[in-house]
């Protein structure tokens, strides 16, 4: 599908969602709470059927987190962005996406273990890199540590 | 059955008796003394042996891999194994505080001692053996099956999960593999009637077995060679050490010289099981004899017999080192349907065949 | 003597509780796999990572865009060259600039050779983790030709650093091009070597064949990429889908099997091997003159906005994902790395194997931790 003909799919789909044309995939950004409904309508409507996650990560911009899904389909080749804003820093929450895409688990662990986003119903949410007792989150942009150097 | 012109180290052991004989008359200490003698030069023998198998098996590897081997240490990196023990006597012998002292302790020595009685009844040269047993065959083959017992002993000892799982793979293997090796022996003794290995080896003084026995005595040689390496954990079958997959399976906690014991053990097993196929099957010591080609027969017997057996053995050596360096290792399933689905069926026909054979004279 | 039947050996279902690593000869690194044993058979396995994380993306962000390129050397050390690449392409991405024709065609050679001394390495090792020692040594011979090419042309063996936002970082060497021809001579004629040693034997057969099996649907679910995917038909060469540098130049085939086992994703890396040696022909003589860099600025800004860019290396389909904000470094950088996510399909594949199945499995995934921990 061109950008223009998945902008129409996707408005149909979910009205709240507005979108972005700047970079080199179509992005669209979700409410977090309606997530879950739409990346499971992503996956099975055929006319879409974004079959492959290829990327998924937060980004700290530090009033808020950015989760970014980069989302392809193998059988029709159109790729797209889907981005959901958690403003609640303290404890940011979003719905998980591992029982549509498998590999979103292991993806989900890193993004809780580095940025301290909670996946409910994450089915085995722990820290994937750092030691369980580890203090704080790195990738976040407040992150500071004893041992870190300024360059 | 005369063979005239044939060296022998039998010559050398009936010297040393009657000198002995001459300062001791008392016979009792005389056969102490004589089997103290043996004892040592035995455990000599097989020291230097292992040292020589320890460099063969690497000069081996090398040249299947293409690279040199050991050549810094010694002319030709021939004293490269010397300074591997010189190491390994000064490592630790470590004992892992949660094992179980006493069985972990044992397990090396046993797995040693046995490995070195199987060399008993074996016929070096003409007429030189230590023991000339009646019941050689059945020896062997039950001695050399209580080595399992080491292994597993190291395994539980070691109180690592490792260990455990290669031992119980050694045992798994060990037992079913023994059965092949004892068809296997059978046929032989069924030919030659006689379980002493003595007695096989002049019954082919008119040929060997693998060329008197037609295409059952090669099938049952290829299944002994198969299944003794099998039975002495060597790749392609070396489940219970595994490296890639169990870190060195049962031997895993040991260092040092108890850790060398194991390595001792393997390679006089390695011996053991070529010079049992070297004397079963392509003669001992006797040398290679063409019908009819007199001057060739007696250009033959002019090597001495104790090299045509060492000979024999090597080569059965240097097969075994092949197939360890260019053979991927089995999955432990697959090894056991090798043994309980080809070998063994194989092996039982392969009998009655010789059985047959050897009721009705078919043989040379 | 504590007792071996204890908590921490078995669980109250009876399974026999190991762990695989950190430090095993089979799991190529640091890597600590949990195992519950049914006897030999693999009930369960987790993996746990983060031995050598050494939060790549976290310093990234304090360093300049030339600067953070060098670190990705340490990503999939097997891979250098291509992760450059990786990092180059998407800075050249966001500042609207290409490599001269010359640096393109070079860089393509390169990581075509870097591919096949990657693939040597995992034959190795592959041979290796299955009992047979012999092909290290043989895949070591042609892997040491390759590496002194690197060397000559870059300086260094393992982390290689040449390919920079704009271009090369210097020029190819003279004897590049003749010194290519005479490696990809040697490995053509040994590749008939490897079929005899390994592919051809059958107790490789009987260790790969029907071991480790991985869906069409679950490699595409589980983000299993490379050749461990396309064993199992997913076609996701990314030199196809999205060519880079002068792949669009090139005829290659996109090897892709239906077997899905072990025995499969071996017979695709081979292949591989020969289409690369197929690729470098095509491009070694062809090597267009001119400048090997574009010119740019000494401190490089990328204008705000996202950038992502993929390319293919040996073990799948690496992503760059380098959020900006104008800044002199990147705001933030993500690297989607083939090792994690083909790490992740292992439980389902070795579910029910051996252990000996484990080892065959991880070898053919072809895992290079620090890819993975990053």
């Amino acid at each position: 599908m061109t950008h223009e003909e998945l902008k129409n799919t996707l408005t149909a789909i979910l009205p709240s969602s507005s979108f972005d044309e700047t970079g080199e995939f179509l992005t669209v950004i979700v409410p977090s709470e309606d997530l879950l409904p739409f990346m499971t309508e992503l996956r099975s409507n055929t006319g879409l059927d974004f079959d492959y996650l290829f990327c998924l990560t937060c980004i700290d911009w530090k009033d808020h987190l950015m989760m970014v899904y980069h989302l392809m389909s193998k059988t029709h080749k159109h790729a797209l962005v889907i981005k959901a804003k958690l403003t609640n820093r303290e404890d940011p929450q979003i719905e998980t996406v591992c029982h549509i895409w498998r590999t979103a688990e292991f993806h989900e662990r890193e993004v809780f273990d580095l940025f301290g986003v909670k996946f409910i119903n994450h089915p085995d949410l722990r820290r994937i890199f750092l030691d369980d007792d580890w203090d704080g989150f790195p990738l976040r942009k407040d992150y500071v540590d004893e041992n870190m150097i300024e360059i | 059955m005369n063979i005239p012109l044939l060296y022998s180290l039998s010559g050398l052991a009936r010297t040393i008796h009657i000198w002995l004989a001459g300062l001791i008359s008392n016979e009792m200490l005389l056969l102490t003394t004589e089997m103290v003698i043996m004892g040592i030069s035995l455990i000599a023998f097989l020291v230097l042996l292992c040292f020589f198998l320890g460099y063969m098996e690497r000069r081996v590897a090398a040249f299947m891999e293409i690279r040199l081997g050991p050549n810094r240490v010694g002319p030709k990196g021939t004293l490269q194994i010397v300074a591997d023990t010189v190491k390994l006597l000064l490592k630790e012998g470590l004992t892992p505080d949660l094992s179980d002292k006493f069985l972990f302790n044992l397990a090396p020595l046993i797995v040693v001692i046995t490995s070195m009685l199987v060399i008993a009844p074996i016929a070096f040269a003409k007429d030189f053996q230590l023991w000339d047993i009646n019941i050689g065959v059945l020896y062997v083959s039950s001695v050399s099956s209580i080595a399992v017992i080491g292994i597993l002993m190291a395994g539980w000892a070691s109180n690592n999960k490792y260990s455990l799982l290669g031992a119980m793979r050694s045992g798994a293997q060990i037992v079913s593999y023994e059965l092949s090796v004892g068809l296997s022996l059978i046929s032989i003794v069924i030919l030659s009637g006689s379980l002493s290995l003595s007695d096989i080896v002049y019954s082919q003084s008119n040929g060997w077995w693998i060329f008197k026995g037609h295409i059952p005595i090669i099938i049952s040689f290829v299944i002994f060679v198969v299944a003794s390496t099998a039975e002495i954990n060597r790749a392609p079958f070396d489940m219970a050490e595994a490296d890639q997959e169990l870190t060195g399976g049962f031997n895993t906690e040991y260092a040092g010289m108890k850790f060398a014991m194991f390595l001792l053990s393997e390679y006089i097993n390695l011996f053991v099981v070529s010079a049992i196929a070297a004397t079963i099957f392509l003669g001992g010591w006797m040398p290679f004899h063409i019908g009819g080609w007199e001057s060739f027969n007696h250009i033959m017997d002019y090597i001495p017999s104790f090299f045509w057996f060492m000979g024999k053995t090597f080569f059965i050596i240097f097969i075994i080192m092949w197939f360890r360096w260019t053979f991927p290792r089995l999955r432990v399933d697959q090894l056991l349907s090798l043994e309980w689905k080809y070998l063994l069926p194989i092996s039982m026909v392969n009998t009655i065949l010789i059985t047959v054979m050897a009721i009705m004279g078919w043989h040379f | 003597m504590r007792s071996l039947i204890a908590e921490d050996y078995v669980t109250p279902e009876g399974e026999f509780v190991i762990n695989m690593g950190p430090q095993h000869p089979s799991t190529h690194g640091v890597l600590h796999l949990k195992l519950w044993l049914n006897g030999e058979t693999v009930n369960k396995v987790e993996p746990h990572l983060g031995y050598i994380h050494r939060s790549i993306e976290k310093m990234s962000e304090n360093l300049s865009y030339r600067n953070f390129i060098f670190a990705t050397s340490r990503m999939d050390y097997l891979a250098a060259h291509i992760n450059n690449e990786a990092c180059a392409l998407t800075v050249e991405k966001g500042l609207g600039i290409e490599a001269p024709p010359r640096a393109k065609y070079v860089r393509t050679i390169i990581s075509e050779l870097t591919r096949l001394s990657s693939h040597q390495l995992w034959w190795g090792c592959t041979g290796l983790d299955l009992g047979a020692v012999t092909p290290f040594f043989y895949a070591f011979r042609e892997r040491e030709a390759i590496m002194e090419i690197m060397e000559e042309t870059c300086g260094a063996r393992l982390t290689q650093n040449y390919m920079v936002p704009g271009g090369l970082m210097v020029d190819i060497h003279p004897n590049f091009q003749k010194r290519v021809k005479e490696v990809l001579t040697l490995i053509k004629k040994n590749f008939n070597e490897y079929d005899e040693i390994l592919t051809g034997n059958v107790i490789f057969e009987n260790r790969t064949k029907e071991v480790g099996y991985l869906s069409k649907e679950d490699a595409i679910s589980y983000g299993v990429t490379g050749p461990t995917a396309r064993a199992s038909g997913v076609s996701c060469d990314i030199r196809k889908w999205f060519p880079y540098s002068a792949y669009d130049q090139v005829q290659f085939n996109e090897i892709l099997d239906t077997g899905g086992d072990c025995y499969a994703r071996y017979m695709v890396r081979m292949h591989e091997m020969r289409e690369s040696v197929s690729i470098i022909e095509q491009l070694i003589d062809n090597i267009p003159e001119g400048d090997y860099q574009t010119k740019t600025k000494a401190v490089l800004k990328l204008p705000k906005g996202e950038f992502y860019q993929r390319v293919e290396t040996p073990r799948g389909e690496l992503g760059v994902y380098i959020v900006s904000d104008g800044a002199a470094s990147p705001y933030r950088i993500k690297y989607r790395s083939p090792g994690f996510s083909n790490l992740s399909a292992l439980p389902v594949m070795a579910k029910g194997g051996k252990i000996g199945d484990l080892v065959a499995i991880m070898a053919t995934i072809d895992l290079v931790i620090p890819d993975i921990d990053r």
